[in-house]
C-alpha cells in the first residue's frame, strides 16, 4: 500500500528538472501558443504524480500554462489516455478493437478478469497492483492480441504470456519499493 | 520481387542511427533539393510523381502542397499527421520505428519545398515509444546540420519537434489534428477555409500522412519519371501494406501498386494465404472504414476482372461490389468469422471515436452500435436490419467530417453482402448468444 510519503510526492509541483523539461516543450510553440503544450504536459503530470490527473493536477498544469482550469478539464476529459481518476499501480489496456477481436483479444480480456479477480473492465486488483482497461485500435493490428501498459506494447499475447508479465509487473514494484 | 523504395534497407542493422542511415544514401534528398532544386522544383516533381496521399483518402499530394497560399510575413507550417488509428493500419508505426531517419529526411525535404521553418509531427499519444525514437533521430538530425540554421549553408532554417497526441481517433483528420495541436478538443472544423489557408494558428498549413512524406524521399532521389515507371497509371509508386486478422503472415509489407490482391494473400513473399489452413471469406482492404468485401468479390471484380492492388481497381464496382484501397489496412476474415459480430465491434469503435460535435454522427453512431448488438446477441428482430439503413441515410453527408460517413458505410456493405447473416441472427438467436456461428459458414471460394 502507498505510503503517506509517497502519496505527498505524488502531488505538484513538478521537480526542479522535470519543469525545465517542460518549459522546453512549451518553447517548441511560437509565443503565446504555450496552449499547445498541454496534451505533452498532462501525459507528463500523469507519469509524475501518480498515474491520474486529479483536479489539483489540472489546475497546476493550467498554471504552468497561463490558462483557465476549464481549459484543461475540457482537454483531459476529451481525449481517452487520461485517468480522471486513481488507478492500480500498473494499467493493462487491452486494445479490443476488430483486427485483434479476429485473433482472440475477448479471450485475453476475460482471461486478465478472471486472473485479477474482478468482475468488468476498468476494476483494479484487490491488492491494488493491476487495472484492466480497453482501449479502441492501438496500431499493432498483426500483432495481436496485444495490451500497452504505460508507454511498452505487449504483443502476441497467450494466457501464458499475461502470467508472465503479471509476474514481471510485480516483481517490478517489488523492486522499486525496496529502491526506496 | 517487387520494387522497395521505402523499405529498401529495413533489414540492414542498426538503419535506425544516424550513421548506417546516412551511410546507406540517406539525406541524400536533402542534399539534391536544397543544393540543386528550388523549391518550387520540388513541389513540381512531387506532383508529376503524382503521389496520392498515404493516409487513406489518395489526394494526391503534389495538389494539396500547390494549394498552399503565401501571404507575404506569414509563416507556414508542415504538420505530419502520425496519428495512426485507423483500425488494421500500423505501417507507419513500422516506418516511424524502423527508420525514423526517412521521416526525419521526408519533413526536411518538403518542408523546404513548402518554404516552412517550423514543422510538426503529431504523434498518437499512445505512440509515445515512439516519440522517443523520433526525438533521437531529430536530436541526431540537429548535431550533423541537417536541422537548424541555414542547412547546408542554403541559408533555410528548420526546426523540427514531435507533439503527442491523447488518445483519440478523430485527430487523424486533419482539421481535428491542428486543433489538438492547438491544445484543444479534437472537434474538427467547418472547411472551407481548408489548412492550405487557415491551418495552424490561423497559417497557412500543410497536413500529410508519414507515408506520403517519406516517400517524398525516393521520389526526389530516383526522380518522379522513374517513380512513375513504377505501379500503375492511377496508382503511381509503392505502397505499405500492413495485412492482418486471419493470415499466416500478418505484418508490413511494401507492394508496387497494381500486384494482384491473389497474389498479395497467396503469395509466399507476402500473406502466405490464411491461417490455420482455413478459407477466404471476407476482406477490408483499406482500413475498417471502406467497404467489406465478400470472397467472390475479392480477387476478381463484379464483372469477372482480376482484382489488383490499386488505387482504381479495388474500387472497381464502387460501393455496390468494391470497396477503397484507404489506408493499406488489409483486414482478412476465415471462414469462422462473424460479419454480424465484426460490424458491431466497428460500430462501437466509431461510437467511441464520435467526437461528439455534430448530432447525426454522435447520436447515430451510437444507436446503430446498440442496434448491431442487439443483432449480434439474439435480441434483433428484421425490422432492425432496415433500421441500420435508415439510420445510415441519416448520417451520411450531415456531419462536418467523415467520420460519420466512414461509420455509416462499412454497415451498408456488411448487410449489402452478408444479408443472410444478419437474417440468421434473428431467426437462431440461441446459437447467436452462444456465438455458434458454424452453421453460418457461407460458400468460400478455393485456389
Amino acid at each position: 500500500m502507498i505510503s503517506t510519503l509517497e502519496t505527498q510526492a505524488k502531488r505538484p509541483p513538478f521537480s526542479p528538472e522535470k519543469l525545465t523539461e517542460v518549459q522546453g516543450v512549451i518553447k517548441q510553440f511560437p509565443e503565446g501558443k504555450q496552449k499547445s503544450a498541454i496534451l505533452s504536459v498532462l501525459h507528463t503530470a500523469e507519469e509524475e504524480f501518480g498515474g491520474w490527473l486529479s483536479p489539483e493536477t489540472m489546475e497546476y498544469v493550467a498554471g504552468l500554462l497561463d490558462i483557465q482550469s476549464i481549459e484543461v478539464y475540457e482537454v483531459a476529459t476529451f481525449y481517452t489516455m487520461f485517468n480522471l481518476k486513481p488507478t492500480g499501480k500498473f494499467v493493462f489496456e487491452v486494445c479490443r478493437t476488430g483486427p485483434c477481436m479476429l485473433v482472440g483479444s475477448d479471450e485475453i480480456i476475460d482471461y486478465i478478469k478472471t486472473k485479477l479477480g474482478i468482475s468488468a473492465v476498468g476494476e483494479t486488483s484487490a491488492d491494488g497492483m493491476f487495472t484492466l482497461k480497453t482501449a479502441e485500435c492501438l496500431g499493432a493490428c498483426g500483432y495481436g492480441p496485444m495490451l500497452q501498459c504505460g508507454k511498452v506494447y505487449h504483443e502476441h499475447l497467450t494466457p501464458a504470456k499475461v502470467d508472465e508479465l503479471m509476474d514481471q509487473y510485480r516483481a517490478k514494484y517489488s523492486s522499486s519499493i525496496n529502491q526506496n | 520481387m517487387g520494387r522497395k523504395l521505402l523499405l529498401e534497407h529495413i533489414d540492414v542493422s542498426g538503419i535506425e542511427t544516424y550513421d548506417v542511415y546516412r551511410n546507406h544514401g540517406g539525406y541524400k534528398s536533402v542534399e539534391k533539393a536544397l543544393k540543386t532544386m528550388s523549391s518550387q522544383e520540388v513541389v513540381e516533381e512531387v506532383q508529376k510523381s503524382a503521389l496520392r496521399g498515404r493516409g487513406g483518402a489518395g489526394f494526391p499530394t503534389g495538389m494539396k502542397w500547390s494549394f498552399l497560399a503565401k501571404p507575404e510575413g506569414v509563416p507556414r507550417y508542415l504538420v505530419c499527421n502520425a496519428d495512426e488509428s485507423e483500425p488494421g493500419t500500423f505501417k507507419d508505426r513500422f516506418l516511424m520505428e524502423k527508420l525514423p531517419h526517412l521521416m526525419v529526411e521526408g519533413m526536411i525535404t518538403s518542408s523546404y519545398a513548402l518554404g516552412a521553418n517550423t514543422a510538426y509531427i503529431y504523434i498518437r499519444g499512445e505512440y509515445m515509444f515512439i516519440l522517443d525514437i523520433l526525438e533521437k533521430a531529430i536530436a541526431e538530425a540537429y548535431a550533423k546540420g541537417w536541422l537548424g540554421k541555414n542547412i547546408l549553408g542554403s541559408g533555410y532554417d528548420l526546426d523540427l519537434y514531435v507533439a503527442p497526441g491523447g488518445g483519440a481517433y478523430i485527430c487523424g483528420e486533419e482539421t481535428a489534428l491542428l486543433e489538438s495541436l492547438e491544445g484543444k478538443r479534437g472537434n474538427p472544423r467547418m472547411k472551407p477555409p481548408f489548412p492550405a489557408v487557415k491551418g495552424l494558428y490561423g497559417c497557412p498549413t500543410v497536413v500529410n500522412n508519414v507515408e506520403s512524406l517519406c516517400a517524398v524521399v525516393p521520389i526526389i532521389n530516383i526522380g518522379a519519371d522513374e517513380y512513375l515507371k513504377i505501379g500503375t497509371e492511377k496508382s503511381s509508386g509503392t505502397k505499405l501494406i500492413s495485412a492482418c486478422g486471419n493470415v499466416a503472415r500478418p505484418g508490413v509489407y511494401e507492394i508496387e501498386l497494381g500486384m494482384s490482391v491473389e497474389d498479395f494473400i497467396y503469395g509466399d513473399e507476402w500473406c502466405r494465404g490464411i491461417a490455420n489452413g482455413k478459407k477466404l471469406k471476407a476482406l477490408i482492404p483499406g482500413g475498417s472504414s471502406v467497404p467489406i468485401l465478400p470472397a467472390h468479390l475479392i480477387t476478381s471484380t463484379e464483372a469477372g476482372e482480376r482484382r489488383y492492388m490499386s488505387y482504381e481497381s479495388l474500387a472497381d464496382g464502387g460501393f455496390a461490389s468494391g470497396s477503397m484501397l484507404g489506408s493499406g489496412g488489409f483486414i482478412v476474415f476465415d471462414e469462422d468469422q462473424c460479419i454480424v459480430r465484426n460490424t458491431w465491434n466497428f460500430a462501437r469503435f466509431y461510437a467511441h471515436e464520435s467526437c461528439g460535435q455534430c448530432s447525426p454522427c454522435r447520436e447515430g453512431t451510437s444507436w446503430m452500435e446498440k442496434v448491431l448488438h442487439r443483432l449480434e446477441t439474439g435480441k434483433g428482430n428484421m425490422r432492425d436490419i432496415d433500421l441500420l439503413a435508415e439510420i445510415n441515410k441519416k448520417i451520411e453527408g450531415n456531419t462536418i467530417c467523415p467520420l460519420g460517413d466512414a461509420a455509416a458505410w462499412p454497415v451498408a456493405a456488411a448487410i449489402g453482402h452478408f444479408r443472410e447473416e444478419f437474417e440468421w441472427h434473428v431467426t437462431h438467436p440461441n446459437d447467436a448468444v452462444t456465438r455458434n456461428y458454424g452453421m453460418l459458414k457461407t460458400p468460400s471460394i478455393t485456389l
